[in-house]
């Protein structure tokens, strides 16, 4: 396959179109205290419970950084190969809205903690760097929940000043796809981090997405939407796809595309204006006056740097070396750090090859039909290691493991106590399957002799015939060295 | 009128340390003076009844080695107290009873004092007359119709009136030092970050900072070693070890170089002024301190600067009085923005909203540079003439305000004659330094001057060292014939 072919195009009427796709992801930074405030980040709780009074903007309250959600965006920008800025500035973004309670969000805008970086995404392509343009801090805002009351607005403070990071990428992103594996990667680098979960439904990860067009070529880019707050994969590639394709019919009907803010409909599936470039909030940045720039301690940042644990790339390579795995599967086994933890936990134990083999089959398979993750699998990493050994000690056969394994999927159960309780052991007494063949060969001498004079093809019936007669349960492999013995 | 109530708070405090009287005579006599209050309109709340219950728990069980031993306080009304109004002299918060005590407050309380009541204001502190409060002007008790200087207008009225024995007050531009210069009592702002913002209703956050107003300079120096202290849900907060300024308060300032700036001379200024001036340099050369001409070149931008910082800042400040979450909402208007729209309409004053429009277009995207930026620029400048002219003299004299006491009313049309009034306090705040006024004379007609001494960061020390012994020279005697008991 030439790269040519994979490439990422709309083909309009009149010529092949390149869509450009630059993210800002907001991430909420882990942390159990909101960036300003000691209230509470718990998600899901009563709405209005995790407010103090400097996040419901009393007067006279005064925000105070919290130490450790700096330390957690360092963190992070050491995790995006990023330049750590030891001197930031917080400033406020000035706009009314009903669940802003201070009239501002405190951000950072001219002097953000993190410049450039870069992180490496895995595409059936081959490996893509993707640029990234800054990491800064800001605090989030509440929630206005319009459908509570035909006539009323209720506001729920409790996400008010909790700590999040915007993440802005360079405009490199060229297709659904790689905006997908771009996200998955930076979702996988903090969760390794521990500096966001990225649990996508409880909104600890959203995005901006900036989408524009140009033909295919041309090296200027072209004027970009920017659609708001996009908060799954799925719903950022199905607006991307919409948005460029817009683009594309406007640009080749002779119009032009205008600069705007654009919101994504996920039930109509579309983007519609949200407001125009002329009407953009003028923000009115400012430094904060309550809080003094941040000087981070050069210290600090190197404590973080030596702190700092495997992130996926150094896994994938300590995988394929250590563990000789494909780089295709080393990638999947890297992919959450829960699964390499999985893995790694199985193959304390047991056999390498089937661990994989496991994981990535059978276990994932699973997953996939219950929809759950693998932390939430009950087949736990030890019990999955005690199959893997019952096979590999040939107490169970690998068909019967599969059994074995419809059962611990459902129920979590003991594998041993379900091989034992079933009485699925092999028959691995030779004399007991001595036995068994004996009374097969007897039973179908003519067979016996035409194998002898050379139908080789015969052996295969004459094991089927002693796996049936034991129940499935006969040792394959003395099974078939007795077999060879008797028929010689 | 109780003899006690003219008494100094250092005095009242050393005579309830003997045991000679008691905080319930002290606090009865204070809102006995009080009660006559109408024409001052210096308060806005009064807590007698809590105050007294406050004195009884005393003298019950008194505690005689705090540095304000049940002592009665009033302070200014922009400094939330515990269950206790707290308007900012303004209508949106007409109602607001916050449920936190300020870190100022708190210490005083801590110290063994407690509150007589709240004091009008400037609307959000932006006033220099006490006019711009929407409880009404209060008038300075040197004579009727005149007003006290703002915006803590109402601490310097009470306070020289025999209200409430000192109180406290906060200066942005100069709002603690000139009602002090015009009122005939003693006011210090200190260096930015000595004393907690924390449950201060703020107005330019960079600029605001609580000081203590008093009869003296020794009370002031009490005062302010019980508000001072490190907070550290103040982020701008200096974290330094407590000072005794009382303890050490000393006349002694032999050999202290005290430097006179030319550009404090400015034009059309009254010959009392700089007769008043003069007189004070006089007095600290006798007391053996050295005279020194210095030049602080960028005083000229100071009140365009801070008339860009201050608004911008204040702009932000107040984004949060929405009618969202507490305080005014109006009843009209028919979704958000009209909400919006109707309740800061309603609610905020005009020098407010004229303040909330400069600062809005100071920071609008395209001005910010030319406005903001520059303005922050000229603050550097400020900063760096002052610590220029440290290296070459201990503390600086200048007059405290360009003029006497006015009239209600003269100004109020005239917003640049107003602000005028900040001319040489503004530079202080601007550069973060600490700077107190003392009154030094009376015009032709008996109106009080005050004379301003600006120090070095964290060298309030010094500064009321200086001020202690100027003080002493100066004997300034100032006699009320109490117009507003009649």
């Amino acid at each position: 396959m030439s790269e040519k072919s994979e490439k990422y195009l709309i083909s309009g009427e009149k010529g092949k179109w390149e869509v450009v796709i630059g993210l800002e992801v907001h991430a909420q930074v882990t942390s159990n205290s909101k960036l300003f405030s000691g209230s509470s980040t718990k998600f899901g709780a009563e709405p209005n419970t995790q407010v103090s009074l400097i996040d419901s903007a009393f007067p006279g309250m005064l925000p105070v950084i919290n130490e450790y959600c700096i330390q957690q965006a360092v963190k992070t920008g050491l995790g995006l190969n990023a330049k750590i800025n030891p001197y930031s500035v917080f400033d406020r973004k000035n706009y009314f809205y009903a669940d802003l309670p201070q009239g501002y969000q405190i951000s950072q805008y001219k002097n953000p903690i993190v410049g450039e970086g870069e992180i490496t995404l895995d595409l059936p392509t081959g490996s893509k760097k993707v640029g990234i343009e800054r990491l800064h801090l800001e605090q989030d805002a509440g929630k206005s929940i319009h459908d509570l009351d035909p006539s009323s607005t209720f506001v729920d403070l409790n996400r008010s000043g909790v700590a999040l990071m915007e993440i802005v990428s360079k405009p490199d992103l060229r297709s659904p796809d790689e905006v997908n594996a771009y996200v998955k990667k930076l979702r996988s680098i903090m969760r390794y981090l521990g500096t966001c979960d990225g649990n996508m439904q409880e909104g600890s990860l959203r995005a901006d997405v900036n989408v524009s067009v140009r033909k295919e070529g041309d090296t200027k880019l072209g004027t970009r939407c920017e659609i708001k707050n996009v908060n799954s994969i799925k719903f950022m590639q199905m607006a991307i796809i919409y948005e460029a394709k817009r683009q594309v019919e406007l640009l080749e009907s002779g119009k032009s595309i205008d600069q705007e803010t654009r919101l994504f409909d996920t039930k109509k599936n579309e983007t519609r204006s949200m407001r125009s470039k002329e009407d953009a909030h003028d923000y009115r940045y400012f430094p904060d006056p309550d809080l003094l720039p941040l000087n981070l301690d050069k210290k600090l940042i190197e404590k973080i740097k030596k702190d700092l644990p495997e992130l996926p790339d150094e896994k994938k390579e300590r995988f394929i070396k250590e563990h000789s795995l494909t780089p295709y599967e080393a990638n999947v086994l890297v992919s959450e750090k829960e699964i390499s933890n999985y893995f790694e936990e199985v193959i304390k134990t047991s056999d390498k090859k089937l661990a994989k083999n496991w994981i990535m089959g059978d276990l994932f398979a699973s997953l996939n039909e219950k929809n759950i993750s693998i932390s939430e699998s009950p087949v736990t990493a030890k019990k999955m290691a005690q199959l893997i050994d019952s096979i590999s000690s040939g107490v169970i056969s690998g068909r019967t493991a599969k059994e074995v394994f419809e059962i611990m999927k459902e129920t979590g159960e003991d594998p041993k106590k379900i091989i034992e309780s079933k009485g699925l052991q092999q028959k691995s007494d030779p004399k007991e399957l001595e036995k068994i063949i004996d009374k097969i060969l007897s039973d179908n001498q003519d067979k016996a002799e035409q194998y002898k004079s050379g139908k080789d093809k015969l052996f295969g019936f004459f094991v089927g015939q002693v796996m049936k007669e034991s129940g499935g349960k006969a040792n394959p492999q003395l099974v078939n060295e007795i077999l060879k013995k008797k028929l010689k | 009128m109780s003899e006690l109530t003219k008494k100094s708070l250092t005095e009242i405090a050393n005579l309830i340390k003997k045991k000679e009287i008691k905080s319930e005579e002290v606090t009865q006599s204070f809102i006995k003076n009080i009660e006559k209050d109408k024409k001052l309109n210096s308060f806005i709340t009064k807590c007698s009844e809590s105050a007294l219950k406050k004195a009884k728990d005393f003298d019950k069980k008194p505690k005689l080695d705090n540095l304000l031993p049940g002592i009665p306080i009033a302070v200014k009304d922009l400094f939330c107290t515990s269950g206790v109004k707290t308007t900012a002299g303004s209508k949106m918060l007409e109602n607001f009873i916050p449920n936190y005590e300020s870190t100022i407050t708190n210490n005083l309380w801590n110290e063994g004092a407690f509150l007589l009541g709240k004091l009008n204001c400037d609307e959000y502190a932006m006033g220099s007359s006490n006019e711009t409060s929407y409880f009404g002007n209060v008038m300075n008790p040197i004579a009727e119709n005149t007003v006290p200087g703002g915006s803590s207008g109402g601490s310097a009225s009470a306070l020289a009136a025999d209200l409430t024995p000192a109180t406290i007050g906060t200066d942005t531009g100069g709002s603690i030092r000139q009602p002090a210069s015009f009122t005939g009592t003693v006011g210090l702002k200190p260096t930015y970050g000595l004393c907690s913002r924390w449950g201060i209703v703020a107005f330019a956050s960079s600029l605001d900072q609580a000081g203590p107003m008093t009869r003296n300079v020794e009370d002031c120096a009490l005062m302010l070693e019980a508000m001072a202290g490190f907070d550290e849900k103040d982020s701008t907060s200096i974290n330094k070890k407590k000072e005794n300024y009382s303890k050490n308060l000393t006349d002694k300032i032999k050999g202290l170089k005290i430097g006179i700036p030319k550009e404090y001379r400015v034009e059309g200024m009254p010959k009392e002024i700089d007769k008043l001036w003069e007189n004070g340099k006089k007095i600290l050369k006798d007391s053996g301190a050295e005279i020194v001409d210095i030049s602080l070149p960028n005083t000229k931008y100071a009140l365009p600067a801070y008339y860009i910082v201050a608004p911008a800042e204040a702009s932000s400040n107040l984004a949060r009085y929405d009618g969202v979450k507490y305080g005014f909402r109006s009843s009209k208007g028919n979704n958000l923005i009209e909400m919006y729209e109707n309740t800061r309409s309603e609610g905020f004053g005009d020098e407010v909203k004229r303040r909330i429009l400069i600062g809005t277009y100071v920071l609008s995207s395209g001005y910010y540079d030319a406005y903001y930026l520059k303005a922050q620029k000229v603050r550097q400048l400020i900063k760096n003439d002052f610590d220029q002219a440290f290296k070459k003299v201990d503390t600086i004299l200048t007059p405290s305000t360009p003029s006497s006491a006015f009239k209600i009313g003269e100004k109020k049309d005239d917003p640049i004659s107003m602000y005028l009034n900040d001319i040489f306090t503004v530079p202080v705040n601007l550069a973060g330094i600490p700077a107190i006024s003392i009154p030094a004379g009376h015009d032709n007609n008996k109106f009080p001057l005050g004379l301003q001494l600006i120090g070095k960061p964290l060298d309030e020390q010094k500064l009321l060292n200086i001020a202690f012994a100027a003080e002493k020279k100066i004997n300034f005697k100032q006699t009320l014939n109490r117009w507003w008991e009649k």
